[in-house]
């Protein structure tokens, strides 16, 4: 982390090297319960996107006036009012993706990867970067979801973006659309990210403390909770 | 009482809130390491999930007679999040062996999402106080029977030989995706029992 990276480099890390979702292990919750089919998944990263970009610059806007102790609150006051924002403005125009996302859109709030970023980058960076690399990390998230989504609407219902892709011979296995489905797939991505990590001689990822947004809370006699948070292979 | 029953198997089994609606995955896949933390996790989410209902339901109700009902996301998680805070500082004074229990997860919590994630279902689902009680408490015992469950399966899995291409975290989430499917098995019980 210690090199200088160019406005670019910013942007493009979210997208492949330091995804979100697939490196990082941020937002597993949304990944998994918002991808069972195409459009909802890109409903949720591109929301998700948005309030990530705003949240960036509003709060590294902020940094220099937030006071250390109570940046958490005030990082978290930010980021749900961007998410009330789009949670309005979804409702207003878009009541069918409101219906299939649900009680996910609300929950954009504790979202990790938001907070994760807040606490991360836009904190202690300038705007731009901190609006890059917003944008960077909503891609990659999108891109991620809309992986994930593909692979469990084509094998659970047959269909991509609600049009029928696989022949009638070919029965679509439900299973993929439920619960379990999403976390074998999500499993197996997990697996592919790795290997091409490991190619590149990266070392896998992890839960770890690493993009935890509460890390630093956990000190001294937090550190029992933590250090477990940091085995979870 | 039928439908407290009911409400209360709901939210254990059929509609666990971890297996079936994906909410409070970090902690099922970073604490599920050690049975003993897993349980210390869940008992701190199943404190905090009644208490932040208790709270929240009422404030709620307050808010919709004001129109303020936009308003719900912002003050839903302000709220939790000062709970949180509250309830750690009244722990440590008054009852420190429930602290040293629970208190380094607490705040873990205040970003987990199955807490304000069933505040928000509660109201949703245009639930009674009392059955909105009822309902979080039954989340909380949901997340502690997957919590366990899934400790369980990683103790075994620690002593198993895994293909090298899915060790971590990879054969963590097949599992659990097997753990979840057993769960499957449970759907349309509970209208069974109270048909």
């Amino acid at each position: 982390m210690a090199e200088k990276k160019t406005p670019m480099q910013e942007f493009t890390k979210g997208i492949l090297r330091e995804n979100p979702v697939l490196r990082l292990v941020l937002g597993t919750c949304p990944t998994l319960a918002t991808t069972t089919s195409l459009e909802s998944a890109i409903g949720m990263g591109l929301s998700a996107a948005i309030v990530l970009v705003c949240s960036n610059i509003v709060i590294s806007a902020l940094r220099k006036v937030i006071p250390q102790k109570v940046r958490i609150p005030c990082y978290i006051v930010v980021i749900a009012g961007f998410v009330t924002v789009v949670q309005m403005l979804v409702k207003a125009f878009l009541p069918a993706l409101d219906e299939q996302l649900g009680v996910y859109l609300p929950l954009i709030v504790v979202n990790c990867i938001i907070l994760g970023r807040a606490e991360a980058f836009a904190g202690k960076n300038r705007v731009l970067v901190s609006a890059l690399d917003g944008l960077g990390m909503g891609v990659g998230f999108t891109a991620a979801l809309i992986v994930m989504g593909g692979v469990r609407e084509l094998l659970g219902s047959g269909t991509l973006l609600g049009f029928s892709v696989l022949p009638d011979s070919i029965a679509p296995m439900t299973i993929f659309v439920l619960a379990p489905g999403g976390f074998f797939v999500f499993g197996m991505l997990m697996a592919c990210a790795n290997r091409l990590a490991e190619r590149k001689g990266k070392p896998k990822a992890t839960l770890g403390c690493m993009g935890c947004p509460l890390a630093e809370t956990c000190s001294s006699a937090e550190k029992a909770a933590c250090a477990n948070l940091k085995e979870g292979k | 009482m039928k439908i407290f029953l009911s409400i209360l198997l709901t939210a254990i089994l059929t509609n666990n809130y971890i297996l079936s609606k994906f909410l409070g995955i970090c902690p099922f896949l970073g604490v599920s390491k050690k049975l003993n933390t897993a349980v210390g996790m869940s008992a701190a989410v199943i404190f905090v999930m009644v208490l932040a209902t208790a709270v929240t339901y009422p404030l709620n109700t307050l808010l919709e007679n004001y129109g303020l009902g936009y308003l719900q996301t912002i003050v839903f998680i302000l709220v939790i999040a000062g709970l949180v805070q509250l309830v750690e500082i009244v722990l440590r004074k008054y009852i420190p062996a429930l602290y040293k229990a629970l208190g380094i997860y607490l705040p873990l919590i205040t970003t987990n999402c199955a807490v304000l994630g069933v505040t928000i279902l509660n109201i949703d689902n245009g639930y009674t106080f009392a059955q909105s009680m009822v309902n979080s408490f039954g989340a909380g015992v949901g997340f502690l029977v997957a919590m366990v469950m899934f400790a369980g399966v990683r103790e075994r899995l620690e002593s198993c030989e895994i293909p090298k291409f899915l060790e971590g975290l990879p054969i963590t989430l097949i599992a659990a995706s097997l753990v979840s499917l057993s769960f499957l098995g449970f759907s349309g019980l509970v209208e069974g029992i109270f048909a």
